[in-house]
């Protein structure tokens, strides 16, 4: 039976070689911290599952090392010449974007239709995780149509895999970390004392109450920080788990989704988010380095009332 | 009550912009230390947390594909399709623009656009030569509003398409969350559900650069008038 274990196969020996190229990469000076940081992150998806947990934290806390200090490679290896890739664009057309499609579609087909697939009555694939098994499925399905296709020198999906996550640096790991963080939140009930202080200072005894709690939270302390990945772990672990799921009875699924959706209104509305709003008004020129922001905010809170909206009619329904 | 001293750290660390790997690591100490665990059992929970929640950073299995694309020309593409728009005006164009940015993102191809790749380079031009040929040259402020506009369909295109593709840092770290705290949703389902907010943005998005067409038409057919009564 394939399992996630295989999708993790997959991603070390992809961050194995980035590591392995970083280290053989004669074009730039050495960057010995970003072929560590990969390369201990590969060993996390090849050999994690065989740790000890304590091993898995001092893994955890290395990478966290690593990147936090500021020892990853800040430029990115360089790629093809602009004038050669814009006459393979001219080539090639728009079937170009046709092997990124072939991901997702790949994904979601798997997901609907592998599902219950058995051969000689053992099932192909692990029900529990179709859609991330699919989802590796669909990174080969591509590859394996585009290397023939386009025919580039064989190592070129890993050298421009590692261009490509030299450019995201240590930000790759952050959403793992934030997982992370969430059980140590949940193993030192920090929930439930949230829980405790929010319903003792906001009237949070109505469904509609705590929603826009949690929706309006969200976007605020994603504007404070700058990040509504940040924002996430603390407002669904003081409102969105214990009033609306548990109390309320609201569906998971649709309280994330929206809640993250909310938490990126307040990223529209930030200076702290500065990739997306101070960096372009610099990049634009504009005189105001505020800008960008002012134009957004009136898409933001209406989008905001929207999304608080179409929680509570849906998330008590599902 | 301690235990939300990991909160405050969490906060007041993004606040005052320390690395966030740094900010999570201290915030989890604290957390846990103030929840009774010694530092070894901190670090052992959060060692078997970050191994479990794996799948999070699975994303990263898509980059190759993506590189490789980009290789031959992904971007570039993208700007041909773009700069077809010649002619359109102010707001049709950044409405197909946020359009083709939400449906990309939607796809899972967020690199396709970007501030320093698509919108300085090609599409704050175009927008601003829309304007240009339409009421002639421009007054600064006007410039400065539609570069803005620019930039904003590029961000509100990006946020709301992209959570609509499953493998996301965002879908990944709702579900890894929730698993943490017990709950176990599907990346799917997560996605779907991101659905009508996409519509939603898109919606209202649009509306605001209907406003900002008329905005245009008004103040600088204005402008125009006076100086030919001059």
């Amino acid at each position: 039976m394939i399992t996630l274990e295989h999708v993790y196969i997959l991603a070390g020996l992809i961050l194995a070689a980035f590591a392995i190229l970083e280290c053989l990469d004669r074009s730039r000076p050495r960057h010995p911290g970003s072929a560590l940081f990969w390369g201990l992150l590969a060993g996390s998806f090849l050999f994690g599952s065989h740790l000890s947990d304590l091993l898995n934290g001092i893994l955890a806390l290395s990478l966290i090392l690593i990147g936090g200090l500021g020892l990853l490679a800040k430029d990115a290896p360089e790629s093809r010449p602009q004038s050669e890739r814009r006459r393979s664009a001219e080539r090639h057309g728009n079937w170009l974007f046709f092997p990124a499609l072939i991901i997702p579609i790949t994904a979601l087909l798997g997901t609907l239709f592998l599902k219950n697939m058995t051969i000689h009555g053992v099932p192909l694939l692990d029900a529990k995780q179709i859609t991330l098994i699919s989802l590796g499925l669909g990174v080969l399905v591509a590859l394996a149509f585009a290397m023939p296709w386009l025919r580039p020198p064989v190592l070129s999906p890993l050298q421009e895999g590692r261009r490509l996550v030299d450019t995201i640096g240590w930000a790759a790991i952050l959403p793992q970390m934030l997982a992370a963080l969430g059980a140590v939140f949940a193993l030192s009930g920090v929930g439930r004392a949230v829980g405790t202080v929010a319903t003792a200072w906001l009237p949070l005894g109505q469904p509609l109450f705590a929603v826009i709690a949690y929706c309006v939270g969200m976007a605020m302390f994603t504007a404070i920080m700058g990040n509504a990945f940040a924002a996430f772990p603390v407002m669904t672990a003081a409102i969105g788990l214990p009033l609306i799921v548990h109390k309320f009875g609201g569906d998971p699924a649709i309280m994330g989704a929206v809640g993250m959706l909310s938490g990126f209104c307040g990223t529209l509305a930030t200076p702290m988010a500065a990739n997306f709003n101070i960096v372009p008004a610099a990049l634009l020129e504009l005189p105001d380095r505020n800008g960008v922001i002012k134009v957004q905010i009136p898409t933001a809170i209406p989008l905001l009332i929207v999304n608080t909206a179409l929680m509570y009619v849906l998330v008590f329904r599902f | 009550m301690l235990t939300l001293a990991g909160i405050a750290v969490l906060v007041v660390g993004f606040l005052i912009r320390l690395n966030p790997l740094l900010v999570i690591a201290a915030a989890a100490l604290v957390t846990g230390l103030a929840g009774g665990l010694s530092p070894v059992e901190v670090l052992s929970a959060f060692g078997k947390a970050f191994n479990d929640s794996r799948y999070v950073s699975v994303f990263l299995i898509v980059l190759p594909v993506i590189g490789l694309l980009e290789r031959y020309g992904l971007q570039e593409r993208a700007r041909m399709l773009i700069a077809k728009l010649r002619g359109a005006t102010v707001a049709h164009l950044l409405l197909i623009y946020l359009f083709f940015r939400q449906t990309f993102a939607a796809f899972g191809l967020t690199s396709v656009g970007g501030h320093a790749q698509m919108v300085r380079p090609l599409l704050a031009p175009m927008a601003e030569g829309a304007a240009e040929s339409r009421y002639g040259e421009l007054p600064d402020k006007t410039r400065w509003l539609i570069r803005a506009h620019s930039a904003a369909v590029d961000n509100v295109g990006a946020f709301f398409g992209e959570d609509i593709f499953i493998a996301v840092g965002s879908i990944l770290l709702i579900k890894g969350f929730l698993e943490q705290n017990g709950v176990t949703v599907q990346p799917l389902e997560l996605s779907v559900w991101a659905i009508p907010t996409a519509v939603a943005a898109f919606a209202i998005h649009a509306i605001r650069l209907f406003l900002l067409n008329r905005r245009l038409r008004r103040t600088l057919a204005g402008v125009l008038q006076k100086a030919d009564g001059e």
